[in-house]
């Protein structure tokens, strides 16, 4: 982290700057997953629900 | 109806990336999130009839989704997540070591809230939706909402403030004290 930091920083700078860490590690980890996209096994999976529907299908 | 209904098929394989990354936050592990995923996949298109037309399909699938990992997690209380680092091998823009360190620490601490918390703040913080519509997917007040989100955050600060402490040594017990 901030190797600047000092015993100056007063817990509510510590506090601010964690809140703001806290919403940039969330979307990061969360984006990094979101933009894998849709593993084929998915694809695959929706597209032999489809078949099996529609062989089905009365 | 022969087949799924393309629309429906469509907003399903829309919706996958971010369920994933939600089952990937309330599990911490890729294998068990993406069979999480695939059995909402199946409930909801097995139930597919109690879906409202014109209703938020994402919000709705969330909900399944959160449903399935709640009773799961009942089932399965306390166990070691992620012993073989898959959900970590996965992830692959932490190049650098530093990052990867606090990348690390952050999951941790995630890891260690509960679960009420955890799901709401990743539904609010990280999945983008409103209070509302993440009160509806929990199926709890908005002002309860709220005050899960307030205190993850508050206890993520905690946690996180205890872990950059110690990296600075001498201060960590002082730092416990005051955040305690």
């Amino acid at each position: 982290m901030n190797k600047s930091m000092t015993p100056a920083h007063t817990d509510a700078t510590l506090g601010r700057e964690i809140q703001h860490k806290i919403g940039e590690q969330l979307r990061a980890q969360y984006d990094e997953v979101v933009s894998q996209g849709i593993p084929d096994r998915f694809a695959e999976l929706l597209k032999r629900l489809d078949d099996r529907n529609e062989g089905e299908a009365s | 109806m022969t087949g799924i209904d393309p629309a429906i098929r469509d907003a399903v394989l829309a919706a996958i990336p971010s369920l994933r990354a939600f089952a990937i936050s309330l599990s911490g592990n890729v294998d068990r999130a993406d069979d999480l995923v695939q059995e909402t996949m199946l409930r909801a298109l097995a139930n597919i009839h109690s879906f409202q037309p014109g209703t938020n399909m994402s919000a709705w699938l969330f909900t399944i989704l959160r449903n399935l990992f709640r009773s799961e997690y009942r089932k399965r209380r306390r166990e070691v997540e992620d012993a073989d680092g898959s959900y970590a091998d996965s992830l692959k823009s932490q190049p650098e070591q530093s990052g990867r360190v606090e990348f690390e620490e952050f999951r941790t601490a995630l890891a260690k809230l509960p679960p009420d918390q955890r799901e709401a703040l990743i539904l609010v913080g990280a999945s983008g939706f409103s209070y509302e519509e993440t009160a509806e997917i929990c199926g709890c007040a908005v002002g309860t909402i709220k005050s899960r989100v307030n205190r993850a955050r508050g206890r993520l600060a905690q946690i996180l403030a205890i872990e950059s402490a110690d990296d600075f040594g001498p201060d960590r017990e002082t730092r416990a004290v005051l955040t305690e």
